[in-house]
């Protein structure tokens, strides 16, 4: 099955449910063949802007470009772009067959063309042995394969997945997000994956947004918006962090209670000026838990073993500082309320100017 | 489900679970007596010969050999299938519009489906004879502006007209619900994949809404088949049911051919209930998913809000004409020959109360005590089902359920033929013509609902709430009076208010046992004065009574289950 690859633009897109506003001002470029993910807590705006480029809900204002053409002004029935819906909307009076075909005959393909292709989309799925099924007859996995098959057999230029994995259990859905991935790979089809699970969209998108309150944050692949957050939201979306308030003086970042800690040139946001430099993120892992010597004093105030990691609470002048420390074996080194001195790795503690 | 007495509490006569069991065979032989063997016998007796007592199907071919029942069998066939047809074309756009687009006239439909069921069919029939029969006042404002008629109430035309009005609700009831229980999600994908408009609505939304259109269809034709009082009203005679009433009522207990018809009115009933349960079966489509919406809604265009308001007023001009007929009927002088009553009057309601309040007042009697019955046997079997594990319980529950597929006529003959020439002491004369045996007809036919009443109230009942009481002490006797049933009061209620409304304006069983006119209830004072021209006003009155009885029943039912329903809302947190 060979599909066209098409990139999307949306350009300016704006969206309101009556009075509120549930969009604002989205840009954003898709690549041709790229695995895209747009990730944020419920009612940040993702699943909004999923249904906007594929034709539900108000109409947008703004651009929508799926290759060349604009399709913010077409209906749903002639956009060609697939969507998975998050409860799978396999419709329950068809067998696995005419649900995949539906597609295809609405589209008044000749039916001798219809049955290779309903075939070969459910094998791409694994589940031709399943075609004479009914829905209710199908575990959630399977539902779910059956309701990408029946997208892809349409062949859309996007592929528009709606919370896919939410309706699965936790060991299911890990397998089912590595089996989405290769399909798209093989399919190289230009994909976008709603989720308000980082770890799902980590593991999966080639790039993501991050969004919240109709808002775009931030663009980038994953270990890029891990490692430099532009702003809190995503810094402490993405992964536990650590935020403290402070500000530049000279090459060191100052906090409130007056710790000084040396950072990066590197860590700098690119857009901002040191000046407006207020806060820095320190995740749990990248700071070092000893005896003495450290950046910052503090007390254990409450300790949690977590397996393969032991996690501190530590009280500091400037609040509770949450560390991360491998496990391996034998009794952990720092009981509760225990005198402690945390040193950070000045190379992994991006600044923030927001 | 362990006994263990606290020896403290007074004495039982019986074990606790005795009690139960006690109480079950009780209601068993109850039920066994005036439901399972009345029709067994009717069953029974359609394949016996009528001389010489021997097993036969003579019966079966002397009914398809007599021109007149072949006849009836196909007219009743032709009216229940041509109701249902009417009905759908009347009830799927109150449907379609409900559920598809924003409407002001929503309420407007809401009130559509409740209307025609506060007024019996066969009381709205007459009203509806003087205003859209021959000479009724349709058809005089048609023949002298246009010069001609439409034979809206000719023969079998009448029945199709009275029965799909007010069995329409049915339809629209189930359809609108099946509707909105579409997820959205499953229109979507259809637009999704590039399907949209009419074409979508065949192929997706109908289908997945067709489960609840079957059940309202098969429910409407049943309704029908079975019906007596609305033909026999409106002296049509040649139908089924009113064979087997003018066979067992003129020529006699022993005539064949009232069973034969009512072997064939239980079979036709028990096959479309089962036939439609066959085809539900694994089709439950309700897709609403937590969160998601039903279909999505959109506003109407200008001119497609005027044609969906004439559509809805069309409709209810005709869903109101049996009541304003019944008004102008009641309150009017003469009525003939002219589109309106030449004068209006309160006569009629002083000629009901001077002559025959004994119908008002046996009425209030007969149904009153059949929803007491009623209640007491649905919280008792309720209870047994599903409380306790009394072996057999849950054909308790389907012999009370069972009541639904017996039609009224056949129950009537049951009776007759059971409980005739059995003499009651005291004086009270035979049994079959005994007036306590009304109240149990209607007790029986009327205890499903009650029945379901009692069964959604009692699982409402959390059952920790029970044994908390049982752990502080309290015996199961106790639990169920001071507990159990309190919390129920709501269902009950709801379910003694629906069998008497319902019980109040039932013809079919009644019509058969009334022995005396002193002893006979509303709706055969209806029947009664229905039969001559100048009873119409008299029987329009009490028709009006009737509805304001139903109409009250109803209203205050509706409003025990809302307040019932906002209660439960106020404790739903707890798991």
């Amino acid at each position: 099955m060979t599909l066209t690859k098409a990139g999307i633009r949306i350009e300016d897109l704006h969206l309101s449910f009556g009075e509120t506003k549930v969009l604002e001002g989205i840009d954003m470029v898709i690549e041709p063949g790229e695995f895209f993910a747009f990730l944020g807590p419920s009612g940040s705006g993702k699943s909004t802007l999923l249904r906007a480029i594929a034709g539900f809900g108000p109409t947008p204002r703004g651009r929508i470009l799926i290759g060349d053409r604009d399709i913010a002004a077409l209906p749903p029935w002639k956009r060609n772009v697939g969507m998975v819906f998050q409860s799978y909307a396999l419709w329950p009076h068809m067998s696995v067959r005419r649900n995949v075909a539906f597609g295809l005959e609405e589209r008044r393909m000749p039916a001798r063309e219809i049955g290779p292709r309903v075939e070969q989309a459910l094998e791409t799925v694994g589940l031709l042995h399943l075609a004479d099924r009914m829905p209710a007859q199908l575990s959630g996995g399977q539902q779910q394969r059956v309701a990408l098959a029946r997208t892809i057999a349409i062949e859309p230029q996007v592929l528009l997945l709606d919370e896919p994995l939410s309706n699965l259990d936790a060991a299911l859905r890990v397998q089912m997000r590595r089996e989405l991935l290769a399909l798209q790979r093989k399919l190289g089809l230009t994909t976008i994956f709603v989720t308000h699970d980082q770890e799902e969209a980590n593991t999966t998108s080639d790039r993501m947004a991050v969004l919240d309150r109709g808002v775009i944050q931030q663009i980038g692949t994953p270990q890029q918006l891990y490692d430099h957050p532009e702003n809190a939201f995503v810094a402490g979306f993405l992964g536990t962090a650590n935020i403290l308030k402070g500000a530049m003086q000279g090459a060191d970042f100052v906090t409130e209670a007056g710790q000084r800690l040396p950072v990066a040139p590197a860590a700098a946001p690119a857009a901002a000026p040191a000046a407006d430099v207020n806060r820095i993120v320190l995740r749990p892992q990248n700071i070092r838990i000893a005896a003495s010597g450290g950046d910052i004093m503090g007390t254990v105030a409450h300790r949690e073993f977590l397996g393969s990691q032991i996690r501190y609470l530590v009280d500091t002048p400037d609040g509770q500082i949450i560390v991360d420390t491998l496990h391996s074996s034998g009794p952990p080194p720092y009981d509760e309320g225990a005198a402690v001195s945390l040193s950070i790795d000045s190379q992994s503690a991006p600044l923030l100017a927001d | 489900m362990a006994d263990t007495t606290t020896p403290s509490r007074g004495f039982t006569l019986f074990p606790r679970l005795s009690g139960a069991a006690v109480a079950g065979i009780l209601i068993a032989i109850f039920l066994m007596a005036f439901l399972v063997l009345p029709v067994a016998q009717v069953i029974y007796v359609a394949f016996l010969d009528a001389r010489t007592g021997v097993f036969t199907l003579q019966n079966f071919q002397d009914f398809f050999n007599t021109t007149l029942f072949r006849e009836s069998f196909a007219n009743s066939f032709y009216v229940s299938a041509m109701s249902v047809v009417l009905a759908t074309l009347i009830a799927l756009p109150l449907a379609y519009i409900t559920t598809r687009f924003n409407f002001a006239g929503t309420a407007a439909i809401q009130a559509l489906g409740i209307i025609p069921l506060i007024m019996p069919p066969f009381v709205g029939a007459v009203a509806m004879s003087l205003l859209f029969g021959r000479n009724g006042s349709i058809n005089l404002l048609l023949n002298q502006h246009f010069g001609f008629r439409i034979p809206f109430m000719e023969g079998l035309n009448g029945v199709i007209l009275v029965q799909s009005i007010h069995y329409f609700p049915f339809i629209l009831i189930n359809l609108s619900a099946s509707l909105r229980n579409i997820d959205r999600s499953m229109e979507e994908a259809a637009q999704n994949l590039g399907s949209h408009g009419i074409r979508m609505f065949r192929r997706i939304v109908f289908p997945l809404a067709m489960p609840g259109y079957l059940a309202g269809a098969a429910l409407v034709f049943i309704k029908v088949f079975d019906d007596l009082g609305t033909p026999l009203l409106l002296n049509v005679n040649n139908m089924l049911a009113p064979q087997a009433y003018l066979r067992i009522t003129g020529v006699g207990i022993n005539d064949p051919m009232g069973y034969v018809i009512s072997f064939i009115l239980v079979a036709f009933s028990v096959f479309s209930l089962w036939a439609s349960f066959l085809f539900m079966r694994g089709k439950d489509y309700a897709t609403v998913q937590k969160g998601g919406g039903g279909l999505s809604r959109r506003d109407l265009k200008p001119r497609e809000k005027w044609l969906a308001w004439g559509v809805i007023l069309l409709i209810l001009a005709m869903v109101l004409s049996p009541h304003i007929g019944l008004l102008l009927l009641a309150f009017g002088t003469i009525w003939s020959f002219s589109p309106l009553p030449d004068g209006f009057t309160l006569q009629h309601f002083g000629t009901i109360f001077t002559q025959s309040s004994q119908y008002v007042w046996n009425t209030l009697i007969y149904a009153g005590s059949a929803a007491v019955i009623d209640v007491i046997l649905g919280t008792a079997i309720a209870y047994i089902v599903i409380r306790t594990g009394l072996p057999g319980r849950k054909w308790l529950d389907y012999m009370a359920t069972a009541a639904l597929a017996v039609p009224g006529v056949v129950l009537g003959i049951g009776y007759l033929r059971m409980f005739h020439g059995i003499q009651l002491p005291f004086g009270l004369g035979q049994m079959s013509s005994f007036w306590g045996i009304i109240i149990v007809a209607l007790a029986v036919r009327r205890l499903p609902y009650a029945l379901r009443a009692c069964m959604a109230a009692l699982q409402q009942v959390s059952l920790s709430l029970e044994e908390a009481a049982e752990s502080l002490g309290a015996s199961r006797s106790s639990t169920i009076r001071r507990i159990v049933v309190p919390l129920m009061t709501g269902g009950i209620l709801a379910g003694f208010v629906t069998s008497f409304a319902t019980a109040a304006v039932e013809l079919s069983a009644t019509i058969m046992l009334v022995g005396r006119s002193s002893d006979a209830p509303l709706a055969y004072g209806i029947y009664l004065y229905m039969q001559s021209p100048a009873g119409r006003g008299p029987g329009a009155a009490l028709g009006i009574l009737a509805v304001v009885i139903v109409a009250l029943g109803s209203y205050l039912s509706q409003r025990i289950i809302e307040r019932e329903r906002a209660r439960q809302a106020m404790t739903a947190d707890r798991p």
